[in-house]
């Protein structure tokens, strides 16, 4: 349903170009055969409501048009129809988004266990000097832009001690191997990004959850603090820490962008960047459809994740 | 092979973990502290100890060996020098808080911590360069001087000169001037931009928790809806739109990036501000203005807006890094504020190819990161403040 | 005599705040034999509860022991480690805290908790603990003892939970419980059979209790002894009896003389004469549920009505639809004879103020960032028209006439006020409009006893200079005996009994009013016995609430 909306707001940004899209596109000096065939192209003289449709269902069937970049080639030689040869966006996205997904996957594994470890200690070993020291590390990651994270990283660990590639030029049918070394740098980066703000998160739910008065029954029924952790702090953290994970999860989405341009690493989100600098509208178009819906899949799940979690939504009265 | 080395250092360091706790528990005669010690802390404290032992050692090896200057020996110093330096500013600055100013003033220095101390330090710094940004540089932002490509350092021997101290660029600009109007350029359309995102956010939020009903529900959807996209993806759609939009006019792009940002900024604002105010909305004194026939004007103004000052204005710190940040990520990748006004953002990427020379020219790789540690050091700075404020505004409710 | 069970001895604790340690508690001495209940008694910030948790060897974040000795049966908790103390928690001294709700893990089932202890101290095995837990809860009176203990804490009401507590705190059959309030959070009626079965248990299993409670008459049936603390030092301590029949210092014996204000009975009603307030067949409802049915009652001039009733009994909703807040659904309300608007915002500014409304809460009933002159000053103005001088001087007038120093409360904010002072200041904002009428929502529940007295005796003065009409809602029947002309008693949103206090405090009446007038303790300490004998076990609180 969100989603829906989503595609509409995407949509009508797009389509609320002044003038004539096309030729605000090909510039100046185009022929009018040209515009007529670019707006063949992308269906520029059907209504918008008519194309909203036609672009939605394109999207649900897994079609999501033409790059402009190629359109417009075969609009300037006068084609009228898309060739076998050319190149959908689909076809672009796809490999791209798996590299993505798989720079995510590696970020996420690494720093989903560290932040909730660090996270845990700290509540629990709060108010000392690891305390401190991690809050102020934290808050300095945090305010960091990823850029200067992805920097400093590629100083200390590509080129004062060349242990990871700096430029993440993966492709396809590497070794797998090799396919995670080059993916290290970026990664890392992400994970200091993503961590420090999981890890502050899980820090505020546990103390949070440690002042509540059944912990301090626990404690005063003689429990080990093993047990009252495992037993009965954390069956109710679970919640808030699913969402924290979900938030952060969603937040490396966007993350992924800079990160991408900064190693050149062939995701989908250099492949945006690219495509708004030279405003390929439809590339464009799609890759903010799929950062959406990741975005808006993972908050779901957070949300359905801690309506499974909590005992009092599981057993209702 | 190095795994091993790990390995075995690890085993180490358990093992002294374990010393230390008995010897501990030996020497004390089995004080509480050492006694009730879970081994987990123990081994926290032995592996503090190594971690500070190797900083102090790795201090102090030689900056270069035969000739070859050693990097990251150099780069370490620079760190642990910077850090010292800040921190002693920010004690010397807190020092002075204390007995300087009001009453008020000097309590407020005394109860604050000196991350909170060197945070205010930067802001005010901050202010000031930006502020009088043409007075301070020795160089205009555009002007293009002599030489290309001078090395930071102001040391002829390796490529510097003394009247840039931080070189030039790859057309010969002065990184110097250039980071001091970017200062301008960059926290000055930041900061205007989180102040509209305010305006427009804050008052629609407060509006929606006072009134309640279908504009509520109306302004809360639209929100949500506008949230459901990531804010650094949506922006930089609606820039793409607004560049086809605005020409070639690059001021007007600038502009039009503003505005894009505030209104999504808004959207966490509302979000915000209405929470808050719905909070302040149940209480029994909103309740008993209502009942006195108050106006809507005197309930947000006088009675509410009061109330939500100190969780508004740590909102603000926070949003204003967001917008920061988000402004130099979309400056970093080309399509934020436009060349020839200095940028942080645009002057990391541009110099950013300088980074590889770090192993045999130390100070060459250090251009990009000044610029990059310039915004990195803002955002820390303000939050600092912002942590502290929150902690002390939670501290009173308990 | 042998050695006490727990003795404590000079027991100083500290809390901390800005940064320094400020003492609690100063030097406190306990003794406390097997199978002996003592009873700590004193306002709140008297470190009851630190005393509490400090026989257990435990502090709260922030607290810590700064001297003195806890020794229980031999080991002193202060100095033993956290393994041997662990030993003893639970297993020999066990715990009930003042919220169940809250003090129940919302993750796992009661049975789970209940035999965590027993299973964990190596006492019992699981089947074991489970059947003894279903033989204590029958024991503590729970309905469905087989079946009750496979639920999650939020399935089950708070009295039972609370008794469910009890039964968990009882499952290693331990020497010594600390009850801390166990019974504050609830409605008198649930109350009464909590403390009957919490008395029973305790004496069946020889148990020696710390029973920590504000309530007076609620430790006189409890406890063998009493100790009487004030900010953190021991007022005097006695047996029970000795303690109730003669105090001996004057802070006892003020605390007990509380119990006794009461107002002088005014003449009644001349018949005829319009009502100032005349609510009129309400009927209300929040969504689509109705909450109040068919509601009616009159408040006259000068004279105190008070609505009495248990949580969820419409008292304050009544109040929402007099102010305009809720508008009724069906009927309306008269002020003076002339018909109200149902919505306030409807009212005007003349009958928005003659209407005023003193809050439960004085902490969100002020403007915390507002000075105490300019919130009394705002009605003032709002209605008056003053102005600068004379606005001031009228501010004074009223900060005199509820007794605070104007010079020095003018400028202060709420925060640096106590309890008693904010409800005084609410009552201030009130009289600035100069109303007829006031409603009096619970205002003296928050407060300690001593400070309630302080406030009813204002109110009381105010109404006989200045004549105005109260609406008292309250849930406390000594609160209605002190102050009330006539009484209201509403039971799920409706009218159960209303009449003249003097009829009302005597038989015979609706037995829902009967129940609520003999469920509330009395300081006789064999009052609680007698009500038993009288009413038998199975017929107090929730089940005589079903029974009508």
């Amino acid at each position: 349903m969100t989603l829906f909306v989503v595609s509409v707001i995407i949509f009508v940004a797009v389509n609320a170009l002044p003038g004539d899209f096309a030729e605000a596109i090909l510039g100046q000096g185009a022929t009018p055969e040209a515009v007529t065939a670019i707006r063949e192209q992308l269906g520029l003289n059907q209504n918008a409501l008519t194309r909203y449709f036609q672009w939605l269902s394109g999207a649900l069937r897994g079609d999501l048009g033409v790059p402009l970049s190629q359109a417009l080639f075969a609009g300037n030689f006068g084609a009228t129809a898309v060739g076998t040869d050319v190149t959908t966006v689909v076809d672009q996205i796809i490999p791209r988004l798996k590299n993505t997904l798989f720079l995510a996957g590696v970020s996420a594994a690494i720093s989903v266990p560290l932040a909730v470890t660090l996270g845990v200690l700290t509540a629990l070993y709060r108010n000392t000097a690891f305390d401190k020291a991690m809050n102020v590390s934290t808050l300095s990651a945090i305010s960091s832009p990823e850029f200067f994270i992805a920097y400093v990283l590629i100083l200390f660990l590509a080129v004062l001690n060349p242990i990871f590639p700096s430029l993440s030029n993966i492709f396809p049918g590497m070794e797998f191997s090799e396919r995670l070394t080059r993916t290290m740098l970026p990664a890392l980066t992400l994970t200091l990004a993503v961590t420090a703000q999981m890890m502050r998160m899980t820090r505020a739910a546990i103390i949070n959850l440690l002042a509540s008065p059944y912990i301090e029954m626990a404690r005063l029924k003689g429990l080990s603090p093993m047990r009252v952790i495992v037993k009965h702090a954390l069956p109710n953290a679970l919640a808030p820490i699913i969402t924290v994970i979900a938030l952060n999860l969603a937040f490396l989405v966007t993350g992924v962008v800079v990160v991408e341009v900064v190693f050149v690493y062939p995701g989908i989100g250099q492949l945006f960047v690219d495509s708004v600098k030279i405003r390929d509208i439809p590339v464009v178009q799609a890759c903010c459809l799929i950062f959406a819906a990741v975005y808006i899949l993972l908050n779901l799940t957070a949300d359905i994740l801690s309506i499974i979690s909590n005992p009092r939504l599981r057993h209702p009265k | 092979m190095t795994l091993i080395y790990i390995l075995l250092g690890l085993i180490a360091l358990l093992g002294l973990a374990y010393v230390f706790r008995l010897g501990g528990q030996a020497a004390t005669g089995n004080k509480p502290f050492f006694r009730d010690m879970p081994f987990g802390v123990a081994f926290g404290y032995v592996l503090a100890a190594a971690l500070l032992l190797f900083s102090v050692w790795y201090f102090f090896q030689p900056t270069e060996t035969d000739g070859v200057p050693r990097a990251g020996v150099i780069f370490f110093r620079w760190a642990v020098q910077g850090f010292l330096m800040f921190a002693a500013a920010a004690y010397l600055f807190r020092l002075l808080g204390r007995s300087v100013g009001t009453e008020g003033s000097k309590k407020l220095f005394r109860s604050m911590p000196l991350t909170a101390a060197f945070g205010i330090m930067i802001i005010i710094v901050y202010a000031i360069v930006s502020i009088f940004a043409g007075v301070i540089a020795p160089y205009g932002q555009e002007e293009v001087l002599g030489a290309a490509n001078i090395v930071p350092g102001g040391n002829p021997a390796i490529g510097g000169n003394p009247e840039y101290p931080l070189g030039t660029d790859q057309i010969g600009r002065d990184i110097l001037s250039r980071l001091i109007f970017g200062a301008q350029n960059t926290v000055g359309i930041a900061f205007v931009t989180t102040c509209l995102a305010f305006l427009l956010g804050g008052s629609l939020g407060f509006l929606a928790a006072t009134l309640g009903g279908w504009l509520d529900q109306l302004l809360s959807r639209a929100v949500d809806a506008l949230m459901a996209i990531p804010a650094l993806i949506f922006a930089l759609l609606l820039i793409t739109i607004a560049t086809a939009w605005a020409g070639s006019a690059s001021w007007q792009v600038t502009i039009y990036m503003i505005l894009i940002i505030a209104v999504i900024d808004s959207t966490r604002v509302f979000r915000l501000s209405r929470a808050v105010g719905q909070n302040i909305v149940v209480m029994d004194y909103i309740e008993a203005a209502k009942l006195r026939g108050e106006g809507l004007p005197y309930l947000i103004f006088r009675e509410m807006l009061p109330n939500a000052y100190a969780p508004l204005l740590a909102e603000f710190g926070l949003r204003f890094c967001f917008v920061f940040l988000t402004i130099a990520s979309l400056s970093f990748l080309g399509v934020g504020i436009q060349p020839p006004l200095a940028d942080w953002g645009t002057m990391v990427r541009d110099l950013s190819q300088f980074i590889n020379f770090a192993a045999f020219a130390p100070n060459v790789a250090v251009a990009p990161l000044l610029a990059a540690g310039a915004i990195a050091l803002l955002t820390v700075a303000v939050n600092f403040v912002v942590d502290w404020m929150l902690h002390k505004s939670s501290g009173l409710k308990e | 005599m042998s050695e006490p069970l727990l003795k404590i001895r000079n027991l100083w604790i500290e809390g901390r705040s800005d940064e320094t340690w400020n003492p609690i508690i100063n030097g406190v001495d306990l003794d406390l034999n097997k199978g002996e209940v003592i009873g700590l008694i004193g306002e709140s910030g008297a470190g009851k509860s630190t005393i509490g948790l400090a026989s257990m060897g435990f502090t709260r974040d922030g607290v810590r022991i700064s001297q003195g000795s806890v020794v229980f049966d031999g080991v002193d908790l202060v100095t033993a480690s956290a393994a041997d103390k662990r030993a003893l928690l639970g297993k020999r001294i066990a715990y009930v805290a003042q919220s169940a709700a809250a003090s129940f893990n919302p993750a796992h089932k009661l049975m789970d908790q209940h035999t965590e202890g027993p299973v964990q101290h190596s006492v019992s095995s699981k089947g074991e603990s489970t059947e003894d837990g279903i033989e204590l809860y029958r024991r503590l009176r729970l309905p469905n003892p087989e079946e009750i203990g496979f639920r999650y804490p939020h399935q089950v009401s708070g009295g039972q939970l609370q008794r469910a507590m009890t039964a968990m705190a009882m499952a290693c059959r331990p020497d010594l419980i600390i009850f801390d309030e166990p019974t504050t959070a609830l409605d008198v009626t649930t109350q009464i059979e909590v403390l009957a079965s919490i008395r029973d248990i305790v004496e069946q299993f020889d148990t020696a209790a710390i029973y920590i409670t504000h309530d007076l008459a609620v430790v006189a049936q409890m406890a063998d002894k009493i100790k009487v603390l004030l900010k953190g030092d021991e007022v005097e301590e006695a047996d029970t009896r000795t303690m109730l029949s003669q105090p001996k210092e004057e802070y006892t014996k003020s605390l007990w003389a509380v119990r006794s204000f009461e107002r002088p009975a005014k003449p009644s009603v001349i018949t005829g004469s319009t009502p100032v307030v005349s609510v009129k067949n309400v009927t209300a409802a929040y969504g689509t549920t109705d909450v109040l049915h068919d509601v009616s009652f009159d408040i006259h001039e000068g004279r105190t009505v008070a609505v009495v009733g248990e949580s969820g009994s419409g008292k304050s909703t009544t109040a929402r639809c007099i102010t305009g807040l809720l508008p009724p659904r069906l009927g309306h309300i008269e002020f003076d004879g002339m018909q109200l608007p149902l919505d306030y915002r409807k009212r005007d500014k003349m009958q928005l103020r003659q209407a005023q409304m003193i809050y439960q809460m004085a902490d969100t009933a002020l403007n915390p960032r507002k000075t105490i002159g300019e919130t009394i000053g705002r009605p003032v103005e709002f209605y008056l028209g003053l102005k600068g001088k004379e606005k001031r001087a009228k501010v004074d007038a009223l900060l005199d006439e509820i007794e605070l120093e104007p010079s020095q409360y003018r400028d202060r904010l709420p925060s640096e006020l106590s309890g008693g002072q904010k409800q005084r200041i609410g009552i201030a904002r009130a009289l600035a409009a100069e109303p007829k009428f006031i409603i009096c929502d619970e205002v003296t529940s928050a407060l300690d006893q001593l400070v309630a007295e302080g406030i009813l005796k204002l109110l009381a003065k105010l109404q006989d200079q200045l004549g105005l009409s109260y609406m008292f809602i309250t849930h406390d029947l000594a609160t209605v005996r002190a102050i009330s002309d006539e009484v209201v008693v509403m039971k799920d949103g409706k009218v159960v009994e209303q009449g003249e206090k003097a009829e009302m405090f005597q038989p015979p009446h609706h037995p829902y009013t009967d129940l609520l007038l003999s469920s509330v303790p009395e300081m006789d300490p064999d009052w609680l016995d007698d009500l038993l004998k009288e009413r038998g076990v199975d017929n107090i609180g929730d089940a005589a609430v079903d029974k009508m």
